[in-house]
């Protein structure tokens, strides 16, 4: 969709914006709407909008693949980690009250860091999920070749 | 640190699943993931021992304090449930090298350990925890990952087959998170232990009624009762045989646990049994199950798809012990779960080493591979003879409770069906072991080898585990019997 010059220019223009909400939505969830869930899709629908409109090719410059993918276990580890570093301290698992000088900082920081990781975590898979999608033609064409050898193999 | 192991039996895999995604190196990934699983067989064993000693463990997440927070909770049961799955995948993680070498595509490989530690993680934690809602988390991590597992299998069949499971099992969590949601609205409260309390006083209500239907449909789905389990062989036949073996030996396991879980300790023993024909309608599904199961056994072409229906047929016996409503027949139903755990696992590591040296599991391919690959098949034959239930192999055992608990009942026809349907067991393994044995081979077969040592460890601790629990049945028995008194001790 590259020729619409009024698709263009507003995708250009949104993304920025897009990605600015997802952090405020990201970082203000603890005292209103939003979490970790929801900015991250909003932060990965910047770039699905920037897929759609410059192409596929384009946007995994700006994304690659394997940075996306590498994303997806960092949240997770953020998340866990967040957990385990309150077990070191001496609490329970994701005990955020030892995470900081008072119990009412320590859940303050426990939950940002955490919701940070789901953010990271759920912004890669979006957009690594729209990748894998958007690219199955690459991937259909070279898999018929081994599919028709297997065929006789097995029933 | 000895406080942790509750969560620490949980977050290692579920650590180390993102972490082998960092490093892809299938190598690595194959080392983080067998360390993980020793580990986790270790915790599991440990948790075990303080349960028998000092009663049941309870651990706060985040120290939240229990009707509000998530809890973990470690008695008898769960604990015996626990050693079954972190067991199966030790196992499995060192015969995953040569075999997922051999079947999957480098780029993969790596893959198939994180999806491997995630249904681990999600099966430890369907488990240990005490909460209703947590059990549903823990439950789509374990599918999502098992979905994805299937899936890899080397014939395109595979995806359908995973595509099959998937809609079924999706149904399956969506009726247990509809009666867990039901469960919620009356109690306000999702945990295990006061779900319990506060469901007492409303044992007649219709939404109560509904919720328990709902659960227990919904775990039957992915439990494979009889009339629901139509995913299964598929599944197990078309996944890599490193999945068919991990999958056989816990996840249906996993499931009858939630079911018992729930029937028992959330829902009481009056209401499930008394007030509610439970016994009944599960004593006609599992003989059907038993029954119809067995033949279409059978008939299969595909060894790997002959185990699958004959795991639906265990799953049978297992229900059927349950179905007594006494603590004889839920003795020998957990003991069951336990020697099929061990049984068909072996079974799949021996089909694992045919098809790394064959390529297939058809019956006519197998063609004397017995004489090619004589340890491998002598480790089929001898865990066959304990599904068959011949003395003195693991199978032996716990059909013997079975026909004690039948006897104790006073429902000698349904010990007789014990004894018969176990003839049947006879007819399909034979079936294996004359095609493996006393055949020649296809004239076009060129010369195999033995399996690698690598993969033939593995199969020949699960034979050694077979006779050693039909011989040795102080402690698995013991354990079936602490969990199954725990169980029915609100009763007696």
């Amino acid at each position: 969709m590259i020729e619409h010059v009024v698709l263009r220019v507003i995708a250009k223009l949104l993304a920025p914006f897009i990605v600015l909400f997802a952090l405020y939505v990201q970082f203000h969830g603890d005292f209103g709407p939003g979490g970790g869930f929801q900015a991250g899709v909003i932060f990965a629908s910047a770039f699905i909008l920037y897929a759609l409109i410059y192409g596929v090719e384009n946007a995994r410059q700006i994304a690659p693949p394997a940075v996306a993918q590498a994303a997806i276990g960092l949240g997770v580890l953020i998340y866990a980690g967040t957990g385990v570093a309150s077990m070191l301290l001496g609490g329970k698992y994701l005990d955020y009250s030892l995470l900081a000088q008072d119990a009412g900082h320590g859940q303050h920081y426990g939950i940002l860091i955490v919701e940070f990781g789901v953010g990271v975590t759920v912004a890669a898979v979006m957009i690594t999920v729209f990748f894998t999608f958007a690219g199955r033609r690459g991937v259909l064409e070279a898999r018929e070749d081994v599919a028709t050898a297997e065929d006789d193999e097995d029933r | 640190m000895a406080d942790h192991l509750p969560i620490l039996q949980v977050i290692l895999p579920l650590i180390a699943a993102p972490l082998c995604l960092l490093v892809r190196h299938a190598l690595a990934c194959w080392l983080i993931a067998t360390l993980v699983s020793w580990l986790c067989l270790a915790i599991a064993v440990l948790l075990l021992h303080q349960v028998l000693d000092g009663g049941t463990i309870r651990y706060q997440l985040g120290n939240w304090v229990a009707p509000w927070g998530i809890e973990y909770v470690v008695d008898r049961l769960n604990g015996f449930i626990l050693v079954i799955v972190a067991a199966i995948g030790a196992v499995v993680a060192p015969y995953a090298l040569r075999s997922i070498d051999s079947e999957l595509p480098e780029r993969q490989i790596g893959l198939f350990y994180v999806m491997y530690l995630l249904c681990l993680a999600g099966l430890l934690g369907i488990t240990i925890t005490g909460d209703a809602f947590n059990v549903f988390v823990f439950l789509e991590i374990s599918s999502l990952s098992s979905y994805a597992l299937i899936s890899m299998g080397r014939h395109r069949k595979a995806l359908h087959a995973a595509y099959q499971y998937l809609v079924m099992g999706t149904i399956g969590a969506t009726f247990f998170l509809i009666g867990v949601g039901l469960l919620y609205m009356m109690t306000g409260t999702l945990n295990m232990a006061d779900l319990a309390d506060q469901l007492k006083p409303l044992a007649g209500s219709r939404i109560v009624l509904a919720a328990f239907g709902f659960i227990v449909v919904g775990m039957g789905l992915k439990l494979a009762v009889f009339p629901l389990h139509l995913w299964l062989p598929n599944a197990y036949a078309h996944a890599p045989s490193t999945v068919s073996v991990f999958l056989a030996g816990t996840a249906t396991k996993v499931s009858l646990y939630v079911v018992l879980r729930f029937i028992f300790t959330v829902f009481g023993f009056e209401f499930s049994f008394v007030n509610q024909p439970l016994g009944p309608a599960l004593l006609v599904l599992a003989i059907a199950g038993i029954v119809v199961c067995s033949l279409v056994a059978i008939y299969q072409d595909n060894v790997k798809r002959l185990l699958a229906w004959s795991s639906v047929a265990q799953i049978g016996y297992m229900l059927l012990g349950l179905s007594f409503a006494t603590a004889i027949g839920l003795q020998a139903g957990l003991l069951h779960m336990f020697n099929h755990a061990i049984i068909k696992a072996g079974l799949f590591l021996a089909m694992g080493c045919v098809f790394l040296r064959l390529g297939s599991c058809r019956i006519e391919a197998i063609a004397g591979v017995g004489r090619q690959m004589p340890w491998t098949m002598m480790g089929f034959l001898l865990c066959g003879l304990s599904l068959i239930g011949v003395p003195p192999t693991a199978g032996f055992v716990s059909k013997w409770y079975l026909v004690l608990a039948a006897l104790e009942k006073g429902w000698w026809p349904v010990a007789a069906l014990i004894v018969l349907t176990s003839l049947l067991a006879v007819v399909y393994v034979w079936k294996v072991v004359e095609v493996a044995w006393f055949r020649d081979p296809p004239g076009t077969a060129g010369r195999i080898g033995e399996a690698p040592l690598a993969m033939l460890v593995p199969l020949w601790i699960m034979v050694g585990a077979n006779l050693w629990f039909g011989l040795e049945t102080s402690g698995n028995v013991d354990v079936a019997r602490a969990a199954a008194t725990a169980l029915m001790g609100a009763v007696q």
